[in-house]
């Protein structure tokens, strides 16, 4: 089952191309990391695939319902937000089989860690609170933080924020997880906890986009890794073959860089 | 001894008034200011051209000038708009009604900046966190974004409060009967100034009670951080 079908998007910051004709499909169960330069466009593309930035050309499908680009018909859809066809409401529902994790975790600061994760399930999934409590306590128990349920964000750990972010995420059942960078803002000794938790979630077989600089991570946990230079997808390979034999020689470069 | 007792009473009496219309107008302005600042964030840009001129003219001209038009200005306009068309208006506004219209007004256009101000101080992050997790934009600000803004604005707000409490002096220009209004009438008739300084006193124990309040306030929504 083809999960995200992304179709030659193409996105621009005013005249800065971000993404020019990327394409990309990710299957059930599938680890994908996205690696490539800083600026290439990596974290562009993710935030294409759940909307939170509109493409300027191209087509994304969420399991097989459209959230940007044409439908079957030839209507054009929210492209661009006057096009609007399928309204927001629609893409919403879609996008909520996605969750997502940010480099700056972006837990809500006045919440206890618990609440943080009920939030969502209450609020949008209209779950009652004992329920949702239920599964949050679950969910923690899983990222190994149930010890710090009613504490504050400003009072943990940046790789526990990150675990809690990951959990709040997960409390809304999706899909698909996408990882913006969720390493990247943290100290070295606590990328560890972090890289576990969403190995865990591999081990399921959680459909993932994880944008990463962690290349031991990528190589480990990938079904596919996709190199991105200057907006544009260079290669999609296995791991074996990216970091060992890629078919391009920018690719070899920046390996030798990050290694 | 009995004279200041005597006074202090015809004071404080006065500052039922004062108190009354202090309350009114928190209860007005504030929501208001809540409404103008979401119009201000509004995408509509007609939205945000209407709230621009209402602030624009709120803040930009006196409040005095505010209470006069509201208090003899309105009736006068109505009547002569009943004149030119036939129509029998005429209205007479109460100082108290005047006062607390013009003062809602008013601040409702400063605690919308205020409010404009920190709702955008929020992070990005914050709504694209709502976002990916399908908060729709009331649940975003309800939820999410005003109770941090709160903490936020509580220190511009309590300098609000307290200048309203000064501001309401200005009721005694419409003939309103306030604490103000009660000193200076013991000052003229007794030809002494005791009055004033209890009234002094008076204003300063209700701007400690803001500060206060605020205070408290401030440290119950500071837990988080």
């Amino acid at each position: 089952m083809i999960m995200i079908k992304a179709e030659h998007i193409y996105k621009k910051f005013g005249t800065l191309e971000v993404l020019q004709d990327v394409s990309l499909e990710v299957h059930k169960g599938e680890v994908i990391s996205v690696i490539g330069p800083s600026g290439s466009g990596k974290s562009t593309l993710l935030r294409c695939l759940n909307h939170l930035e509109k493409i300027n050309k191209g087509s994304i499908q969420i399991e097989g319902s459209y959230i940007a680009g044409e439908d079957a018909h030839g209507k054009k859809l929210s492209i661009i937000k006057k096009e609007l066809s399928i309204t927001e409401k629609e893409i919403r529902l879609t996008c909520k089989k996605i969750g997502m994790v940010f480099q700056n975790f972006h837990l809500f600061p006045h919440k206890t860690v618990l609440q943080n994760i009920i939030e969502a399930p209450m609020t949008v999934n209209k779950m009652s609170k004992a329920e949702a409590i239920k599964e949050a306590e679950l969910l923690l128990q899983k990222v190994g933080l149930l010890d710090k349920r009613d504490v504050y964000p400003s009072q943990i750990s940046g790789g526990q924020k990150q675990r809690v972010a990951i959990a709040r995420a997960l409390a809304m059942n999706p899909d698909i997880m996408l990882f913006d960078e969720p390493t990247s803002a943290l100290d070295p000794e606590l990328v560890g906890e972090v890289l576990t938790v969403i190995k865990e979630l591999a081990k399921d077989h959680m459909t993932m986009v994880v944008v990463t600089h962690e290349m031991a991570f990528a190589r480990e946990v990938s079904d596919r890794v996709v190199f991105m230079d200057q907006g544009q997808i260079i290669e999609d390979a296995s791991p074996q073959k990216l970091f060992t034999d890629p078919d391009h020689p920018r690719i070899k470069t920046f390996l030798e860089k990050m290694i | 001894m009995d004279y200041i007792i005597n006074i202090t009473t015809a004071i404080l009496k006065g500052s039922v008034n004062t108190l009354q219309l202090y309350f009114v107008v928190v209860l007005f302005s504030v929501p208001l200011g809540a409404a103008i600042a979401l119009g201000k964030l509004s995408k509509s840009k007609w939205i945000q051209r209407a709230v621009g001129i209402y602030t624009w003219v709120f803040r930009g001209t006196p409040l005095l000038l505010q209470l006069f038009f509201v208090y003899y200005g309105v009736p006068i306009l109505l009547r002569n708009i009943g004149a030119a068309t036939g129509m029998p208006l005429s209205v007479s506004i109460k100082p108290f009604a005047a006062a607390v219209i013009t003062f809602s007004i008013n601040y409702a256009a400063y605690m919308a900046e205020i409010f404009r101000a920190g709702i955008e101080s929020i992070d990005k992050g914050q709504y694209e966190a709502a976002k990916v997790l399908g908060m729709n934009y009331w649940q975003t600000m309800t939820r999410i974004i005003i109770p941090q803004t709160i903490r936020r604005v509580l220190p511009p707000t309590c300098n609000e409060a307290i200048t309203l409490v000064k501001d309401t002096a200005l009721v005694a220009a419409i003939a309103m009967p306030d604490l103000l209004r009660a000193a200076k009438e013991a000052v003229t008739r007794d030809f002494t100034i005791t009055p004033f300084i209890i009234a002094a006193a008076v204003y300063l124990v209700f701007t400690s009670v803001v500060v206060v309040v605020f205070g408290k306030l401030e440290k119950k929504y500071s837990i988080y951080e």
